[in-house]
């Protein structure tokens, strides 16, 4: 036991708002239907799979910095929000010290490619009101200014394994005592040019968009029943000399080698280089595996983190004792992480 | 495993710099670096590297870089796709590479900061898409070139390591928080050396963007003074080969200095703008104390965020004030931002750069462009080269977003 566990979890996916819509989604195991978004100077639209509008106005909307925020923010900080429960309160009124780590991999594209579209039509009325919103930490800023948290925030860059790696940064700081909390989220928002971009790699692979969030803390499940972060494998970047297949075996060899009562979350797509690598590197697992990204399309860093609030909800509602999360990423890295169950030796 | 660590010694390790690469619009490399920053020089120029002509500002420090790279691991397919910021992140890695005397192999940790990775390729690839919508050439590249995830390979390649890799986009304090992150990786002993710093390239993208909220001066920028107007853009990058004083003595490397301290703190009171108070600033700069077990007083030295806009300079003001107390009258301050501009998510990186080198050569680094010092600055600043004898220097990171880290150096004996 190293003591650090799961105290809530957050999501917001095409599936809906909330982790229940995001397990449900999976439950049902098909294919979120799809929508056409305008390609500039094309005919035929392309298709993304969007998380869809909240289904009432959320309170935090009326924040002073979430007013001109993009939609990616507000999916981060909805996700934050959902993971924190109770303990939102105690952060805001400083009783709490937080740290907060957001990831993403394309950032705030929408309100980027807007702004270079002004600039490139007439510099002199590009927006500033638009500009300080492309800035990859503006999310994050977001989320501590509505949380009142001055503890240290991270915003860490990279393909989808980089939700992997902020995992093992707010462990890092719980442990050495720099925060008494922290909250993770992966996001990333849609835009046409990050589906036309996909398109270049992945042929056929849906953009889609959303947060998850996990919360982590120090100590004892609060329930008496919880869901620990058992590990975080090495970083194994794509380089000349290891190969994504060897990366994946590499991150592979760190994780959990018996698989009865486990669970695996996969995140390639099929037909892509990562898929093959990550197949490979988990041939001999036979126990149930998922690949939410075939559901819930790509999207990066988001897609990381709904993999690890899947498996976190899994172990946490009994389904399984313990829960491998693969990531073999778009053009980065192999990284995985392993949550299993605890239960406190003096609950009841 | 990242996590759970290996268990952490008793006592932190000290860390040490064993290599350092720079460069910035005064040249490429450690000398040119040092004298320029050393006599105050300023490196701004017309804007050549994108139309500026519909701009407030026209003036930005930009780079000349060296027609040929060093010779690395790289193809030269490899070195003909790269873009300008790859191409000054790989002069600084490898410059500091050489110095530590390092051997390519294994693993080793490359922390990066940067705000826009490869952004002009980024730019290039959306101007192609509106404007030939149906053209596909180059356009893959752009994509993959434009990430900093694979600049950073690129160096990993270039060198001959395995990384793992770790980019922190903190927007100006990038570079600080990367330095910090390794510092914390070290001490903790999580790794027995990093590679760390920042690097950004001048970008259309972020020329307009801070143009559009007026926070750029026409002319060179001016920090402390009384009638400064705004800042100037800069690009470069910094990285510094850090590694465990036990790993460096082991191997009888050449010790720079030594990093002793690292705070960071998030100011929320605007997205853009800190709080006048400087409380977040003060709490980066009392916490990087804390853990370096130095009192406001021992430092001899405070290399300023420093921009030169009205707002982040009366701020840092205040906040320096507040933390030095009544050693401020007698604190030497400077902006190096005022030689070459500010380098973003390179700014830290940089500056704690040129903080090692004043702390080698026993130099206090000038700003020569502040005419008529604000008088609500009280510290001492530094306008002109000075020789002194110093021990410990600050650094000042702040950033969009409320991003703040304090960096401490110490001279290595």
């Amino acid at each position: 036991m190293n003591g650090i566990v799961v105290h809530g979890l957050g999501a917001v996916s095409p599936a809906g708002w909330g982790v229940a819509a995001l397990r449900d989604a999976l439950a049902a195991g098909a294919p979120l239907p799809t929508q056409p978004i305008a390609r500039p100077g094309w005919q035929r639209p392309l298709h993304i799979c969007p998380a869809p509008p909240p289904p009432s106005r959320p309170p935090f909307l009326a924040h002073a910095r979430l007013r001109r925020a993009g939609v990616m923010s507000q999916h981060i900080v909805a996700a934050a929000l959902e993971a924190l429960g109770g303990d939102t309160a105690r952060v805001q009124s400083g009783a709490l010290r937080l740290g907060i780590v957001v990831c993403m991999m394309a950032g705030c594209v929408t309100y980027s490619r807007r702004f270079f579209e002004e600039t490139l039509q007439n510099p002199v009325t590009a927006s500033p009101l638009l500009f300080p919103e492309t800035v990859f930490n503006a999310p994050a800023s977001h989320l501590a200014a509505l949380l009142n948290s001055t503890a240290a925030n991270y915003t860490l860059v990279g393909d989808e394994g980089v939700l992997l790696q902020g995992l093992a940064v707010a462990a890092d700081w719980l442990a050495q005592d720099q925060a008494e909390a922290c909250i993770i989220v992966g996001a990333e928002e849609l835009d046409w040019i990050v589906a036309d971009a996909l398109r270049l790699f992945q042929r056929g692979a849906v953009h889609s968009d959303g947060a998850g969030a996990l919360y982590l803390k120090r100590g004892a499940p609060e329930s008496g029943r919880g869901v620990e972060l058992a590990r975080v494998t090495d970083s194994f970047p794509f380089t000349a000399v290891q190969s994504r297949h060897d990366a994946a075996e590499a991150m592979r060899a760190q994780l959990s080698a018996s698989a009865a009562g486990e669970l695996l979350y996969c995140s390639a797509l099929p037909g892509t280089a990562s898929h093959a690598a990550e197949q490979s590197a988990w041939r001999d697992w036979s126990a149930p595996h998922r690949a939410p990204k075939t559901i819930l399309g790509e999207a990066f860093a988001a897609s990381a983190a709904w993999q690890c609030v899947l498996a976190c909800d899994a172990i946490q509602r009994g389904e399984f004792a313990a829960a491998n999360v693969s990531v073999v990423g778009t053009n980065e890295q192999a990284i995985g992480t392993r949550f299993v169950l605890r239960e406190s030796e003096h609950h009841p | 495993m990242l996590f759970p660590p290996p268990t952490p010694p008793s006592d932190p390790h000290r860390v040490v710099v064993t290599g350092a690469g720079i460069v910035t619009a005064l040249g490429a490399g450690w000398r040119a670096n040092a004298d320029g920053f050393r006599a105050g020089r300023t490196a701004f120029r017309p804007v050549t590297l994108f139309d500026v002509s519909r701009q407030r500002c026209k003036i930005a420090a930009e780079a000349d870089l060296p027609a040929d790279l060093p010779v690395t691991r790289l193809s030269q397919k490899a070195i003909r796709r790269m873009d300008r910021a790859t191409r000054m992140l790989l002069l600084a890695a490898h410059e500091a590479w050489v110095q530590s005397g390092w051997s390519p192999g294994g693993a080793l940790p490359l922390v990066l900061g940067t705000t826009g990775g490869g952004m002009a390729l980024g730019e290039a690839y959306l101007r192609q898409a509106l404007q030939s919508p149906h053209a596909l050439r180059r356009q893959a590249t752009r994509v993959a070139g434009y990430q900093a995830q694979r600049q950073a390979l690129d160096v990993l390649d270039a060198l001959g390591f395995l990384g793992p890799v770790t980019i922190i986009s903190n927007a100006c304090a990038s570079g600080a928080n990367a330095i910090g992150h390794a510092w914390e990786w070290l001490r903790h002993g999580r790794a027995e050396r990093t590679l760390a710093g920042g690097h950004d390239a001048l970008c259309q993208l972020t020329f307009a963007g801070f143009d559009s909220l007026q926070a750029l001066s026409p002319a060179p920028c001016r920090p402390f003074d009384a009638h400064r107007d705004g800042l100037s853009l800069g690009e470069g990058a910094a990285l510094l080969a850090l590694e465990t004083l036990d790993h460096a003595r082991r191997r009888n490397a050449d010790i720079l200095g030594e990093i002793i301290g690292y705070g960071a703190t998030t100011d929320t009171h605007h997205l853009t703008q800190p709080h006048p108070d400087g409380d977040a600033a003060l709490a980066a700069m009392t916490a990087a104390c804390r853990r370096a077990g130095v009192a406001p007083g021992e430092v001899d030295y405070v290399n300023a965020h420093g921009t030169a806009t009205p707002q982040n300079d009366s701020t840092e003001a205040a906040a320096i004030q507040r933390w030095a107390g009544a050693r401020v009258t007698t604190l030497p301050v400077s902006s190096t931002k005022s030689s070459t501009g500010h380098l973003l998510g390179a700014a830290g990186a940089v500056e704690a750069l040129v903080c090692l080198m004043a702390l080698r050569g026993q130099w206090l680094p000038p700003q020569r462009n502040a005419a008529t010092p604000d008088p609500a600055c009280r510290f001492q600043l530094v306008r002109d080269p000075t020789d002194a004898a110093v021990n410990v220097m600050l650094s000042n990171s702040f950033g969009f977003g409320g991003a703040n880290a304090s960096l401490i150096l110490r001279r290595w004996p």
